[in-house]
């Protein structure tokens, strides 16, 4: 007998891109960039979260014709993102063959409460999180990998760093704690309780934890490793570069070795301008896709 | 002690050193050609195996885990492992380390959402085993002397050709440590 679609072959999944790169890409040409460049997954879209930015208007799933061309492209794992909330989206995604699906905030949100139930499903779901609660949430309603929200298609590092820092300072907090503590702490940050005393127990969460939303240079990426990421999604970084075939790789290989400084150091000579990149404080509130659904 | 060096260039390399230190063994995470001196018998884990692939030839791994494999000593590779240690892809040009004489089929059960679990027979090991494909390969075509442990459905998913031993499954992602221990078992009857 088999099983398909449980948790251990979903998390597996996820656990099989550690210490790799998910690069966004918007046709095929980039997805085979991508590729040759050693990305361990790709996620298709209609626009990289800086157009998404720039374009301003309702963000939805891409255009299937978009999702199918990639699939045909490359032989890795391809990922794409519905809008959080849209069951539908989620379920065309798995329908065409998706690896993974990405329930993102930098689509806009087709439901303003909730998030979709995703241990309904057979593929695997991606979500992001700030906090230990969001965390805890996105898991508890079936996610099977995590990424920091940061702060997509700005090039800024700084959010992505204070989500991951913010749930690592949180698990070490938990796992301090007595365990009359812990009930008290889940109603604080919304977290189911068993879920809890489950990262309490190991001292880490039970699925894999990416950094995104900011990362545009070779440095930021060996920067999110250092910082405990599993491994890193980037994407308005690559492709808004100028020399993407280069960028991508430098990018893959400072994620490798992120301890490697003189490596590092060779790999960020001549690349070509980086993304423009945008200062939080010139961010308007409604521009903040991480504020979207918690 | 025997000590075994699993290569960490991406991929599921923490759950192979926790899997390797609760058989009783020395675990080391391989990240420069240099450190293979040190260790009994390498690990290739799963992961990405184009992203492997590269990352191998970036770092000039190709020729020193070659020389490794020629000196006898044992190598034990999981899905993308598995795909690495073939002597041949279908429909690829080229092979990888090409220590196995098999032919491999990659993603060869389809997309994620066919990724599944199942319980296996594998010869000599165990009668039950619970094996985790996920997005993986299984061997289309094998030489006289490799020994075939386990199939799937008429598929051919666990080899062994001497001192090198391969699944298309992850032992290393359940708590079940038999196929680990056998190719411990393997190292140190040659170390």
């Amino acid at each position: 007998m088999s099983n398909i679609g449980t948790d251990r072959v979903k998390r597996g999944m996820a656990e099989m891109q550690k210490g790799g790169v998910i690069m966004d890409v918007v046709n095929a040409e980039q997805a085979k960039i991508a590729e040759e460049a050693g990305a361990v997954a790709v996620m298709a879209l209609e626009r990289v979260p800086s157009d998404i930015r720039a374009a301003g208007g309702v963000a939805r799933m891409a255009d299937p014709t978009i999702t199918e061309e990639v699939l045909n492209a490359v032989s890795i794992p391809v990922m794409a993102k519905a809008r959080i909330g849209h069951i539908t989206e989620a379920r065309v995604l798995e329908a065409m063959g998706v690896d993974y699906i990405d329930e993102s905030e930098v689509l806009t949100p087709a439901d303003d409460v909730y998030h979709i139930n995703k241990s309904d499903f057979t593929v695997p779901f991606v979500c992001g999180c700030r906090n230990l609660g969001e965390a805890a949430r996105r898991i508890g309603e079936g996610a099977s990998m995590l990424r920091t929200k940061g702060e997509p298609g700005t090039g800024n590092i700084v959010e992505a760093v204070r989500h991951m820092r913010q749930v690592q300072s949180e698990i070490r907090m938990l796992t301090a704690m007595s365990r009359d503590e812990v009930m008290t702490y889940a109603k604080e940050i919304g977290a189911p309780f068993e879920l809890l005393l489950e990262i309490r127990k190991e001292g880490r969460l039970p699925v894999v934890n990416f950094a995104a939303g900011g990362i545009a240079t070779p440095s930021d990426a060996a920067l999110m490793m250092e910082l405990g990421a599993d491994g890193i999604f980037v994407g308005s970084g690559i492709f808004k570069s100028s020399n993407p075939a280069k960028y991508a790789k430098a990018i893959v290989e400072a994620t490798t070795h992120y301890k490697d400084y003189k490596l590092i150091a060779e790999l960020s000579k001549d690349l070509g301008e980086a993304m423009k990149g945008i200062e939080m404080s010139t961010l308007e509130a409604h521009d903040r896709m991480q504020d979207r659904s918690e | 002690m025997t000590t075994i060096g699993v290569l960490a260039l991406q991929g599921a390399v923490r759950e192979h050193i926790r899997a390797v230190r609760a058989c009783g063994a020395e675990a080391v995470e391989i990240k420069q050609k240099e450190q293979l001196a040190e260790i009994d018998g390498l690990i290739l884990p799963g992961g990405e195996s184009t992203t492997i692939r590269r990352l191998i030839d970036s770092y000039g791994f190709i020729d020193p885990i070659r020389d490794f494999a020629n000196q006898g000593k044992p190598i034990f590779g999981t899905c993308a492992g598995m795909i690495l240690m073939a002597k041949a892809i279908e429909g690829q040009a080229e092979a990888h380390l090409g220590l196995i004489d098999m032919t491999v089929a990659r993603n060869a059960f389809g997309r994620q959402v066919a990724s599944f679990e199942a319980e296996l027979e594998i010869t000599g090991i165990a009668n039950d085993f619970n094996a985790v494909f996920i997005r993986a390969p299984y061997v289309t075509k094998v030489g006289t002397a490799v020994e075939v442990l386990a199939t799937y459905h008429d598929h051919i998913v666990a080899v062994r050709q001497g001192p090198f031993l391969a699944t298309a499954f992850h032992p290393e992602l359940t708590d079940d440590q038999r196929l680990l221990a056998y190719f411990i078992t393997m190292v140190e009857e040659v170390s």
